[in-house]
């Protein structure tokens, strides 16, 4: 298992969560009702294991909160006014044994969940690399106004608004922005990570099955913020090589007169494939707000684009 | 003085206080911008290149004598030594404005060398943080002004000494924000 | 002399035209209404320049009540764009204007709504609790309530003058700075929350001094009602968290005034700062707005059970837990950022920690009402809205809490769910409970009672109708903020969703309704006695409304619940009043309010020489008000034995 501290409610091969997700499946007639919930139906690792860490929480909290809920209900109804049969203790207000009960039992709850908390936490560290059996795919995303730029540079070729990546192989992206901030989230693949300018983010994500994710931004980032949506589709790694190469003999190239036109702000931008893109694209935006060098003169004008 | 007054005089000191603790706080904030920024240069120089020690010395030294002087002018408020406490006062009031002056005359000397808060977010955070000070010590001369006349006039006699007491708090006040200052901004960049 | 402000700055939208037009008639009714009653003198001597904390209330409660009105326009707006801009319909907003709603609803209810209402609350029942005859310094206690009202009024000319802001409620740069937003919008939203930001910390460090050195006599810490002790906590934080705003906002400012670089993307400026400063505000602010709620609830639960309130020193240290642990949580908001797992991990473990003293407070609450008499009255009712939203809303917490699971839900409806969860469930179903056990108090009468319950059942379901789907909606991925979205399956929640605000919208109508009706039947509603709820603490003690005093002789007290104390053993005697000095009005809070709002518009417009004008306007007056000697004037014993005779009487 690729995340162990994200299953302390299995014991051997009895995961709860997953049987409890499976009968819920099962219970549901029409499965396209449940699909809906994007966040219930992981098609990666990492989002599989965030769902779990969602139910386990619940679960635990359910001893503090099913308590609250029953207590509340009963105590409201013995001790209402009419009921003139229940004890009044008007004076009556301590109890040494029940305070120390409910000091203690939500500090353990929060004990145990603190525990998974760390462990999870360190455990699916957007920035830690994940292992599997094929080699890491690198891809360098610039979030524009108002749209996603996806850089590979192995293959050297780049996309707009539009992702495709192999089915099983682990995803390392660099995330930057020439952009106010933005939030880079496919998710069905795992959870988000903030692209801001001047500075590299990273996230690792793996996806299992073939399919086609939403991917989009989940940070608020001006008019066109609701439209920086894409695609995240996921091939089998044969067909994910046969599109690189078909993209590759394609004629459009990215180079710095290119994307000075790209970083126009515009909304819904069509997706795009790039055959060629200037190897140093990325480390040029990022350090554009960096350094008093290569600070380009469009900087000045961009307001006036508003 | 009377019960009540003793009992308001309290109540405004406390009060004074709490105010002091959060205009603290504002000073906190930009500090702990300041420290946040202090290598943000973006190829301008840094406190090193900019700062002389000689000269911040000199500021530091006419506002802790003005912190000296105002806590004279309380004594002789106190023993009812009317003449001394004016003159004390003055005293104050004239280290204060040379204090400002010096802050000005370092101000205009970076912003006639092109190194205003515009340059970078370093010079900001300094242009800020040192501003915000010398706006305080500002808004304390007025005060003098203001609380010197009120000395003056008898019908404000139950009164004065609270807000003298008051003033006096706020000028150690930006003493000690001052102390931080030279702290942190100035000897800090000779040393780290 | 005008700055940037032209003609193009005035309305063209209809909607907007509509909603100014309609400001207009309203301002313009009333001048004409009060100028016919004659009333300008009335209103100007006992009310503009009243430094009275009771009238004070009322003043921050009726702005409340009004800016409540425009946050829900502004919601409705917004549910009623995301109900129909799905697929090809771009729904009835341009994205522009849909952002400067959502904004606006953010900024309004917590700034305009939940903090007047809060200090509402305070202002009436503080004192009256303490057993003193007002606040510490009443004439600071008017100038930071005509500082909160000046930033309404800017509010509110923002929406008919230029724009407002469009960056979402705390503004983060780079998209709040020059490069992104150059248009006044944010610039509003800058002195908007200055003005009322400087009154808020006024009111506060008023607050702290008035529970320090003002309690009645016999009055131990340990002894003071656990409102008062909520509110103490509630005020600190304030006192430490509202300065940090204030520098904040002052940077970015200065970022977008004077080209500086604080929070620019590039020159060094470093937007993340932003963030982590904003957020040391921001997460006190929610303990804030919610500890005195907490402390309402403590009352009306011990109050209506007939019992003394469960387990006194427990609350006392969970209210002084949540106050500390509430400022080593603020990453939180941002686990997102790419912090690193330990920052994040220790963030996170600490935001789970507050869970264990809010539970105790819940457990607490429930073991008062063990063995005791529970009156189901509305304020009893908003009590048990409360337990079951609120710790729902905890739950919710705790799994945003979980960095793992927040990188899935940040930012996404599930967050918009929850914190409407804590925030209606917690802040304003306590505001509300306290609003009706203390009507009787301050106004001398009851609200109606059935009234009360059909608005209670209006809230409860419609919070429920409204924000179980955002809950939903974000476990299908939707992001807060959309103006628009291509899933279809998505609309039928949206759509529920505004029906639920349908609901809490008649909630609200009920309201109003209740409060003209209750006016109306005033004389069937009225407490002679004063003590409209069979009371337990000091503010029962006087009569409903309280004379000017409060109090003709100031109380001893021995213990919890004095009042109660005095009903077991009462030992009748015979009064000796004495001369009472008190405050006299003062006009220097409202003029500062005009000097302060006019500094805000003309910094926002660039009319650099009116702003100086405000500036010297603002100087002068607190220079003026330090020469004014008699600030105060003496109620003769008579005069006291007098009015006592006459409320005696009633």
């Amino acid at each position: 298992m690729l995340f162990d501290y994200a299953y302390p409610l299995k014991v051997g091969k009895n995961d709860i969560i997953l049987t409890m997700m499976q009968s819920l499946r099962n219970a549901v007639t029409a499965p396209s009702l449940l699909s809906g919930f994007v966040l219930f139906n992981p098609q990666g690792p990492v989002a599989e294991a965030q769902m779990h860490i969602f139910f386990t929480a619940l679960i635990l909290m359910l001893v503090i909160a099913v308590p609250v809920f029953v207590i509340a209900a009963v105590f409201a109804y013995e001790y209402r006014k009419s009921n003139t049969r229940a004890r009044y203790m008007p004076t009556w207000d301590h109890n040494t044994f029940g305070e120390f009960v409910w000091w203690t039992v939500p500090t353990v709850v929060i004990a145990i969940l603190a525990v998974v908390s760390w462990h999870s936490t360190r455990d699916l560290d957007p920035y830690k690399p994940i292992h599997a059996e094929a080699a890491p795919v690198r891809i360098q995303v610039v979030a524009l106004d108002w749209k996603w730029l996806f850089i590979y540079p192995d293959e050297g070729i780049a996309t707009v608004n539009y992702l495709r990546v192999p089915t099983k192989t682990p995803l390392a992206f660099e995330i930057t922005a020439d952009a106010p901030m933005n939030s880079f989230w496919i998710p069905q693949l795992g959870g988000q990570i903030y692209a801001m300018a001047g500075m590299m983010t990273k996230l690792h994500l793996l996806a299992e099955t073939v399919g086609k994710y939403q991917g989009l931004s989940g940070n608020f980032s001006g008019a066109g913020f609701s439209e920086m949506k894409f695609v995240a589709d996921a091939v089998p790694p044969e067909s994910y090589r046969s599109w690189t190469a078909e993209v590759k003999n394609a004629s459009s190239t990215l180079d710095m007169s290119t994307y000075a036109r790209l970083r126009v702000p515009t909304i819904a931008h069509a997706s795009t494939t790039y055959s060629a893109v200037d190897p140093d694209l990325f480390t040029t935006i990022m350090h554009s707000f960096m350094t008093a060098r290569q600070k380009p003169e469009y900087h000045q004008n961009h307001a006036g684009t508003h | 003085m009377t019960h009540a007054h003793t009992l308001k005089d309290n109540r405004t000191l406390f009060g004074f206080w709490l105010y002091l603790m959060s205009d603290c706080l504002i000073f906190a904030s930009l500090f702990a911008t300041y420290a946040v920024l202090r290598s943000a240069t973006y190829g301008a120089p840094g406190a090193r290149e900019l700062f002389s020690l000689e000269f911040v010395f000199l500021e530091t030294v006419i506002l802790l004598s003005s912190s000296f002087t105002m806590g004279l002018t309380v004594y002789f408020a106190h023993k009812g030594k009317r003449a001394l406490m004016f003159g004390l006062l003055a005293l104050t009031f004239c280290l204060g404005t040379a204090f400002i002056a010096l802050e000005v005359s370092e101000f205009s000397h970076l912003i006639q060398e092109g190194l205003s808060w515009e340059r970078s977010a370093f010079l900001s955070a300094f242009f800020t943080l040192v501003g915000t000070h010398g706006l305080h010590v500002l808004c304390g001369l007025i005060w003098m002004i203001v609380l010197a006349i009120q000395l003056a006039l008898p019908r404000y006699h139950e009164i004065v000494m609270r807000r003298l007491i008051c003033l006096s708090l706020f000028w150690h006040f930006l003493d000690i924000i001052w102390i931080g200052i030279f702290t942190f901004v100035y000897l800090f960049s000779f040393i780290v | 002399m005008f700055g940037r402000l032209t003609l193009d700055a005035l309305p063209h939208d209809p909607i907007v035209i509509a909603a100014t037009v309609f400001m207009v008639c309203v301002g313009a009714a009333t001048l004409c209404f009060v100028t016919y009653f004659r009333a300008w003198g009335y209103i100007w001597h006992e009310w503009l320049t009243s430094v009275d904390h009771k009238k004070i209330a009322i003043m921050y409660g009726i702005t409340a009540f009004v800016m409540l009105v425009r946050g829900l326009v502004d919601a409705s707006m917004v549910r009623a764009q995301q109900a129909i801009a799905v697929g090809n319909s771009a729904g009835y907003l341009p994205p522009d204007h849909f952002d400067q709603l959502f904004t606006a609803h953010g900024v309004i209810m917590i700034f305009f709504v939940a903090m007047p209402l809060m200090f509402a609350i305070i202002n009436a029942m503080l004192p009256l609790q303490l057993g003193t005859r007002d606040v510490a310094f009443p004439v600071l206690n008017s100038i930071s309530l005509w500082l909160f009202i000046a930033g309404a009024v800017l509010m509110n000319i923002s929406l008919t003058i230029g724009e407002f802001a469009a960056a979402g409620w705390l503004a983060y740069p780079p998209l709040s700075g020059l490069a992104y937003s150059p248009g006044v919008g944010i610039d509003y939203y800058i002195w908007v929350i200055q003005i009322s930001g400087v009154g808020s910390l006024l009111s506060a460090v008023n607050f702290v001094a008035t529970i320090i050195k003002e309690r009645a006599p016999g009055m131990t810490l340990m002894n003071m009602p656990i409102f008062v002790w909520t509110v103490f906590a509630s005020m600190t934080l304030i006192i430490i968290s509202f300065p940090v705003l204030t520098a904040t906002l002052a940077m970015l400012s200065l970022d977008r005034f004077l080209g500086m670089h604080f929070f620019t993307s590039d020159f060094g400026g470093n937007p993340m700062m932003y963030i982590n400063l904003i957020w040391t505000w921001g997460h006190p602010e929610v303990y804030i707005l919610i500890l005195p709620a907490f402390g309402i609830f403590s009352e009306v639960v011990s109050n209506f059970s007939q019992k003394r309130l469960f387990g006194y020193r427990s609350m006392v240290y969970a209210t002084i837990a949540i106050m500390f642990l509430s400022f080593i949580v603020w990453a939180h908001h941002f686990f997102t950022m790419g912090a690193g797992a330990n920052v994040n991990a220790f963030f996170g473990i600490m935001t789970m920690v507050i869970a264990i003293p809010a539970g105790v407070k819940i457990f607490n609450w429930l073991f008062t009402m063990y063995r005791g008499r529970i009156d189901f009255r509305t304020p009893m009712l908003w009590f048990m809205g409360f337990v079951f939203t609120f710790t729902l809303g905890g739950m919710s917490g705790i799994l945003l809490s979980l960095p793992a699971v927040d990188f899935q839900i940040n930012n996404s409806l599930f967050l918009v769910a929850h914190f409407h969860n804590t925030i209606i469930g917690g802040v304003v179903f306590g505001y509300f409970a306290g609003i009706s056990y203390w009507f009787p108090k301050i106004f001398g009468f009851k609200l109606d009672e059935r009234l009360g319950t059909y608005a209670f059942w209006c809230w409860i379901t419609g919070f429920f109708t409204a924000f179980m789907p955002l809950y939903a909606l974000g476990i299908m991925g939707a992001t807060r903020r959309m103006s628009h979205y291509s899933d279809p399956s998505w609309q039928p929640f949206f759509i529920v969703a505004g029906i639920g605000l349908v609901i809490i919208l008649v909630g609200v109508f009920i309201q109003f309704v209740q409060i003209a009706w209750s006016i109306y039947k005033r004389h069937e509603l009225r407490t002679p006695t004063g003590d409209a709820w069979y009371g337990r603490s000091l503010e029962w003690m006087t009569a409903s409304p309280p004379p000017v005093y409060n109090f003709a002789i100031i109380p001893h007290v021995h213990g919890h619940d004095p009042l109660w104390a005095r009903k077991q053993y009462p030992h009748p005697s015979i009064p000796l009043y004495t001369n009472i000095e008190l405050p006299r009005n003062s006009s220097v809070g409202i003029v500062l309010a005009a000097c302060s709002l006019a500094l805000g518009f003309t910094l926002v417009w660039h009319m650099w020489i009116l702003a100086a004008l405000s500036v010297m306007g603002i100087i002068g007056a607190v220079i003026a008000r330090s020469f004014v000697t008699h600030t105060e004037y003496i109620l003769s014993a008579h005069e006291v034995a007098r009015i006592e005779a006459r409320s005696n009487a009633l």
